[in-house]
């Protein structure tokens, strides 16, 4: 950078005023804060004996899903649009050609990393059928790396878990079933 | 000069070249959009996408008069004082109104779609479509249809620009593709029993502008835009026709025909196509090894030494020693290698016996030279490099010694060490033919896969294949062409050029270029090669005047 370019241009603090150098008022400030706090109603809870509540599962980006369609099928149609959109790199798919008549293409394998996983939720908005979601499932935990890289199979179970207390979300926010 | 306005820009053509409208606005920079169009195939103007204004300047005047009506820019040629606009609010109306009509048929299946991505009638819809549609057009499932034993087509996807049914037409001869019923129920199809089974077929898939045909080898495998593509030559016979290597995370996933006018036009056939799963093969040497107990002179049967497996860095010194402290040394120079590859072995063998007996590796064949009408030719030779070897060769030694005279010279027990070099992708030598190196006190072997005379080696070395080397081939016709390594050979092989580098003493990375360099300056023959090449290559007899 050059100091001298035109097209910087340069700011100076405002010089301080009476109340800002009498120090006071900004005392009095900060202290109401410390006080609102001591009253106020606490947000942490204790976890793991405590649970926290998850706010708007629709919204909540936690453990990752693949849905199934009504016949049971995984929905996912091997797009690799989420791998495409995943920064972190952590979806693994190859495609194969379907064993069904209405579908071309399906995941032989899926797998995500969930240790790689940055849970940005762009796998999600990627995925033209809805088929990859994340769950509110927040406490994620495994013995080795190995069981963290979650293949299809866990991927459909994460769903047949959660399906009844957290239906397919495209429904709830309006989209094509 | 005849003088062409594209847009209002004035450009200049050659007095005999005869173009069309698209070639004519491609030289001042304007990309007219087009489908049913390729220069290698007959004008049909069906796809309507090219639609252009044309006009006529007249010469003594200078006045202008329009063609009231667009007219097709792929039929349309040029002269001079034609006037073509590719921009104005007609024209571009128009290929908004043709892409709204082919997208009303389409299947709009593009996440499971091959083509996503690399598919023309994606990319003029959003340069040239218009941005709402005006009919209520849902996805749905595209009818697949086996054509042949390497293309698959999705009926529904397909947009009768007929290029294919042309290619098999023009190119190949053999007319296997046709359009079946009429109007809006046209489908491409093939008649009961005649399948698309051409040594050609795999180019139907690159010449299909959208999803329509896909390769069975690829159909699946991997989405375009993960691919990364380095312009390459194939090795798979000396007409060493350029291509694209598409590759990903050193896998190599597909090979396509790469432009060049002086070898392959737009073509590869399909050996050459598919021909690169050998690279990936499980069955790969992948490790260097020497016999443990150097053989001694006159070892009288066929029999295998036990080996273990030594470092590269160790092979540099010791490969030298071992055949220093043999003798006489008889060396193979494998048609696969580099032309640099290839002068750099020949240079480390004279340094290591200056009397060494230098030869031609094997040559494969197999048939005849097979040619298509449309000027495309497969070649016997299934080596890409024999031209440049040979080439080498007489730089080091007179006399044109084949692989045969290699044989005949080692039999004949002239020789107490060979040096084979050969990275043939197939099977290329029998027990019987082996046998005639089973005397030696040290034979090298450099291969890709083990074979009988590799069991005979006291050396066994890895070789890389055709898209792991960099360098130079020279095809049949005397065409140099220069290209660098797309993937990475397996974990901890040399390719042959690194290993000849370092035997040479030279120092750092192995640098290609700099070795193209040298030989270019050092001998009249390879004059061509200097400097930086072309991406078509260069005819290496251009600067030979006799």
């Amino acid at each position: 950078m050059n100091p001298g370019d035109p097209a910087i241009t340069w700011i100076e603090d405002k010089p301080l005023g009476l109340a800002e150098r009498l120090y006071l008022p900004l005392f009095v400030n900060g202290l109401t804060t410390t006080a609102r706090h001591l009253v106020s109603p606490k947000v942490t809870v204790s976890y793991p004996d405590q649970r926290p509540k998850v706010g708007n599962p629709l919204i909540y980006r936690g453990v990752h899903r693949l849905n199934r369609d009504e016949d049971g099928r995984v929905k996912c149609v091997a797009c690799f649009l989420c791998a495409t959109a995943c920064p972190a790199r952590c979806i693994d798919i190859v495609a194969a050609e379907s064993p069904w008549p209405d579908r071309d293409k399906y995941p032989e394998s899926f797998q995500i990393d969930e240790l790689r996983c940055i849970f940005c939720g762009m796998c999600e908005e990627a995925c033209p059928v809805d088929a990859v979601e994340l769950t509110s499932l927040l406490d994620l935990t495994g013995k080795s790396r190995e069981e963290m890289i979650f293949d299809k199979e866990k991927l459909l179970s994460v769903y047949d878990m959660t399906k009844d207390a957290e239906p397919m979300k495209s429904t709830a926010m309006g989209c094509t079933p | 000069m005849p003088v062409v306005i594209v847009d209002g820009q004035e450009i200049e053509i050659g007095a005999n070249e005869r173009l069309n409208c698209i070639e004519a606005a491609r030289r001042a920079g304007k990309e007219i959009p087009h489908y049913c169009w390729h220069p290698g195939l007959s004008v049909v103007a069906s796809c309507r996408m090219c639609l252009v204004e044309t006009g006529q300047r007249d010469a003594a005047t200078g006045a202008i008069t329009m063609v009231p009506k667009l007219v097709p820019g792929c039929q349309t040629p040029v002269r001079d004082g034609t006037v073509i606009v590719t921009e104005s609010d007609t024209v571009k109306a128009s290929r908004a109104r043709v892409e709204e009509a082919l997208l009303i048929d389409h299947p709009i299946d593009c996440p499971i779609c091959d083509k996503a991505g690399e598919c023309l009638l994606q990319d003029y819809h959003f340069q040239h479509g218009q941005p709402e549609r005006r009919a209520d057009l849902q996805p749905f499932h595209s009818r697949k249809r086996d054509v042949g034993p390497t293309v698959t087509l999705f009926v529904d996807r397909c947009i009768m620009c007929t290029r294919c049914v042309r290619f098999t037409r023009e190119v190949t001869g053999t007319a296997e593709l046709m359009v079946t019923s009429r109007g809006a129920k046209e489908e491409i199809d093939v008649f009961p029993g005649h399948p698309l089974a051409n040594k050609l077929s795999g180019n139907v898939v690159d010449l299909c502008p959208v999803g329509a045909l896909g390769d069975k080898d690829f159909l699946y495998q991997q989405r375009v835009w993960f691919l990364k593509r380095e312009p390459n030559v194939c090795g798979g016979c000396s007409a060493g026709c350029s291509i694209h290597t598409e590759h990903n995370q050193d896998a190599v996933y597909r090979l396509k025909p790469r432009e060049n006018p002086h070898v392959n036009t737009w073509w590869i056939c399909d050996e050459g196509r598919y021909g690169w799963h050998h690279l990936h093969d499980q069955a790969r040497m992948l490790e260097a090894s020497r016999a443990i107990s150097s053989p001694t002179h006159g070892r009288t049967a066929a029999t295998t030494p036990a080996t273990e497996s030594i470092e590269w860095s160790e092979v540099v010194t010791k490969l030298r020693d071992d055949l220093k402290s043999a003798g006489r040394l008889a060396v193979a120079v494998s048609p696969m290698l580099t032309v640099e590859e290839a002068w750099m072995l020949c240079a480390v063998a004279r340094s290591i016996d200056p009397e060494a007996f230098l030869a031609l590796g094997f040559v494969p064949t197999r048939g005849a030279d097979e040619s298509f009408p449309g000027g495309f030719t497969i070649r016997a030779e299934k080596c890409p490099n024999r031209k440049g070897v040979e080439e080498v060769l007489a730089l080091f030694s007179a006399g044109g010694r084949s692989w045969n005279d290699l044989v005949d010279h080692v039999s004949a027990g002239r020789a107490d060490a060979a040096w084979v070099t050969a990275a043939y992708p197939t099977p290329w030598i029998d027990e019987a033919g082996a046998a005639a190196f089973s005397s030696l006190a040290q034979l090298v072997v450099q291969d890709l896969f083990d074979s009988p005379l590799m069991q005979l080696a006291t050396w066994r070395l890895p070789a890389v294949g055709f898209a792991e080397r960099s360098g130079t081939w020279v095809n049949v016709a005397h065409h140099a062409q220069s290209f660098r390594q797309a993937i990475r050979p397996p974990a901890g092989v040399w390719p042959e050029g690194r290993l000849f580098w370092n035997m040479l003493g030279r120092r750092g990375l192995y640098d290609v270029n700099a070795v193209r360099q040298q030989i270019a300056t050092s001998s009249p023959s390879f004059r061509a090669l200097a400097g930086e090449l072309p991406s078509t290559g260069v005819d290496l007899r251009l600067h030979q005047i006799a």
